[in-house]
């Protein structure tokens, strides 16, 4: 199970450590983490994606509910949370008109064109996991040089 | 309060700290000086915190775990950086692990030194992480009175446990206007939650609707002091009562209800009735692998009502039918009000009890015991007979501390700690001290056996200079004695690395540091041995050699289930 939680901490050094550790002996992998200061400079929102199932799902989440130094640790339903993750995607150019089909592809997933050079082309993305996948595999065909990904940033809608 | 009403005095950090220790309450410290510590030893020149000089600062930690579980309040030990630091994990780990209240405090390199591998330096914060409840680092002066307000609170307040103070050499020396503050806010810290009403009416219906229900009382029930609690829900619903071992002594191990611990080398009774149970009622316990065999076995007989004050133990390693997250006493007392109002008294001996009263009865007479004089049973059985009930007991870890379990009945709850979680060789002596200096009144007695004793036992000297007289009761095998019974049991006798000799004799060591040093070698000995420990104004230790091939039995293999067990033939 594919799980985003969304954790509210003391902005304090040493916190990412504790929470990743956390991770680390309790034997959960991360499978994207960003961290971010929040509208009050307190405090600092960690949004992690992982795997696992329900019931190691729910373990993290009261084992981060339990560290002192969280303050309040939600497991986010994807449906009813807005989730992105910005994404930007070095891709070589071999052919002639390469530059301009990357560019059409970008453009169809709402991702914006950098650094235009004659041997390759930057996209940048933000958009789900799951859209960034699909765009990766339509930009292998060309070459993808290099990929750096922040992980994604989430959260849930006002109601739900 | 309002901060500018307040006088605040100028003071360097060291002192602060001393300051704020003794608002707390504290009223000694274990440890061992050292560089990066310097300042706030020498305000013990200037307070009236007692120090109590350590050989080793593994020792202190143990001191301040024992004193802490005692007591219930965090006992302190002091070490200095690097080493020192590092020193002290295996204490924080074995406090953590059975969350025992503790405030370790350690120097650290000034804080422009942080980070530059400065001498004695050690990440102490980062090495700690995973063995503490909590830590801070002060780096500055006028940080130090909040740190150790709030470092105690959390050390005491919910599941106890061990929290590190470390604090820069310079943070130590530099002065600054000090708030002691009586209010603080942590906001990420709930320790204790109300018991939800609702759920203990369910976990009531759930018992009373059982046709062999049984109480599993944990550490939890100790740590909270839930005794009279749980004896009144047992009594009430006439209940039979199995514990952890860490719950060893929960509960009246003379009551006709006790059966003793479950385990691996839980009582044969215990583990036969709990394999037997159809509905448990869990309290504080975190369903170690020790206690329960195999996770799967145990929960898929069993309707388990779970009570804890960690809400992150409720479904960790047991998938539970009612969970009462808080304060295991408070959940019970809830229970017993309920019950009260209820008008529920069972007084009529069920199928049930009948035949857990049989089960007991019949391994209380058929049980093997080593034949010989001096066997783990009769050595054991002989000290129960000689201490006073409220004496309290520590032990080392190994085969004595799983013959004490078996064999040496608790009869005042809450007098028998041992380290059970991280299971930590040499932790007994040290301990044992500790428990002596919360409690000077009562007979302070560490069963232990050679191989663990030998980890700590520079600890004689603290003993004999500070006039802390415990007894250390060696059951002596010259043998590191569980690993052996395990080569002896699953590698066809291959004895690898577990003879420890006739070296040292502890008769001469015990005597060398000026302890009282005596060998029990018959019964006689033995009884004459105790008697002489009890009277004694100096620590003693007792050498009661015994034979090297006596197994610990019953034995639950590990991951085999509890119905499962190895019995003497």
């Amino acid at each position: 199970m594919w799980s985003i939680l969304s954790i509210l901490v003391e902005n304090k050094p040493g916190i990412l450590f504790k929470i990743t550790h956390l991770f680390r002996s309790r034997n959960f992998n991360i499978d994207s983490i960003s961290v971010g200061i929040t509208e009050n400079p307190d405090y600092s929102r960690m949004t992690i994606t992982t795997y696992g199932d329900q019931h190691q799902v729910e373990q993290i989440v009261k084992q981060l509910d339990k560290m002192i130094d969280t303050l309040d640790v939600q497991l986010l339903d994807e449906h009813k949370t807005v989730f992105r993750e910005l994404s930007i995607f070095k891709i070589k150019l071999s052919n002639a008109n390469d530059s301009m089909k990357i560019n059409e592809l970008a453009n169809a997933y709402g991702g914006k064109v950098h650094d235009v050079k004659k041997e390759s082309i930057m996209v940048e993305l933000t958009a789900t996991p799951d859209q960034i996948k699909a765009f990766e595999e339509l930009a292998k065909p060309f070459g993808i040089l290099d990929v750096a990904r922040t992980g994604v940033a989430a959260l849930q809608r006002s109601g739900a | 309060m309002n901060k500018m009403n307040k006088k605040l005095d100028t003071m360097t950090g060291a002192k602060a700290l001393m300051t704020a220790m003794e608002k707390e309450g504290v009223k000694q410290v274990f440890g061992l000086p050292g560089g990066a510590n310097l300042p706030m030893y020498d305000e013990f020149a200037r307070c009236d915190i007692r120090h109590i000089l350590v050989r080793h600062e593994q020792s202190a930690a143990h001191m301040a775990d024992g004193f802490g579980r005692v007591s219930r309040k965090p006992g302190v030990c002091f070490a200095t950086s690097g080493p020192g630091a590092t020193n002290i994990l295996t204490g924080l780990a074995t406090a953590q692990a059975d969350s025992a209240p503790m405030v370790a405090v350690t120097g650290q390199v000034p804080v422009n030194m942080i980070g530059r591998d400065a001498f004695q330096e050690s990440d102490i914060l980062g090495m700690a992480n995973p063995a503490i409840k909590y830590a801070y680092q002060p780096r500055t002066a006028a940080e130090v009175p909040d740190a150790v307000k709030k470092g105690f609170y959390i050390a005491e307040t919910g599941r106890p446990g061990p929290v590190l103070i470390d604090i820069p050499k310079d943070v130590q020396i530099n002065e600054a206007e000090m708030d002691f503050p009586d209010e603080f806010r942590i906001p990420g810290y709930h320790p204790w939650t109300d018991p939800d009403v609702v759920a203990v009416k369910k976990a009531i219906e759930m018992l009373l609707h059982a046709e062999k229900p049984v109480i599993l009382a944990g550490g939890g029930t100790i740590i909270s002091s839930a005794f009279a609690e749980l004896q009144a829900v047992a009594e009430t619903l006439m209940l039979p009562v199995v514990t952890t071992f860490k719950g060893k002594g929960a509960f009246p191990e003379t009551h006709p209800l006790s059966l003793g611990p479950i385990g691996m080398h839980g009582h044969a009774e215990a583990n036969r009735v709990m394999a037997e149970a159809d509905c448990v009622l869990a309290i504080g316990t975190r369903f170690s692998d020790r206690s329960v065999g195999t996770f799967e076995e145990f929960e898929k007989r069993l309707k388990i009502i779970h009570m804890d004050v960690d809400p992150a133990e409720i479904g960790k390693n047991q998938t539970t039918q009612v969970a009462v997250v808080g304060d295991v006493r408070a959940s019970l007392r809830i229970m017993v009000k309920l019950l009260l109002q209820q008008a529920v008294k069972k007084t009529e001996e069920t199928p049930w009890i009948k035949h857990v009263k049989e089960t007991k009865a019949y391994w209380k007479e058929n049980l093997k015991l080593h034949p010989g004089e001096m066997g783990a049973a009769k050595i054991l059985r002989k000290l129960r007979e000689l201490l006073p009930k409220e004496s309290v007991i520590t032990t080392e870890v190994g085969q004595h501390q799983m013959w004490a379990s078996l064999f040496y009945d608790v009869i005042q709850p809450g007098t028998f700690f041992s380290s059970t979680g991280l299971g930590t060789m040499g932790w007994g002596f040290p301990a044992a001290i500790g428990a002596k200096v919360a409690r000077p009144d009562v007979p302070v007695v560490d069963i232990a056996g050679d191989g663990s004793f030998s980890m700590t036992e520079n600890s004689l000297a603290t003993a004999v200079l500070e006039d802390i007289p415990v007894i250390v009761f060696l059951l002596n095998n010259f043998t590191l004695g569980m690993v052996a019974q395990w080569q002896r049991t699953f590698y066809d006798r291959r004895m690898i690395g577990v003879d420890q000799g006739k070296c040292p004799d502890y008769v001469k060591l015990a005597q060398s540091y000026g302890a009282q040093g005596i060998r029990a070698q018959s019964m006689d000995e033995l009884d004459k041995a105790i008697k002489d420990g009890l009277s004694s104004d100096v620590a003693t230790v007792i050498d009661i050699p015994i034979d090297p091939e006596e197994d610990v039995l019953p034995f639950v293999a590990p991951g085999t289930s509890l119905s499962d067990m190895i019995l003497p033939s």
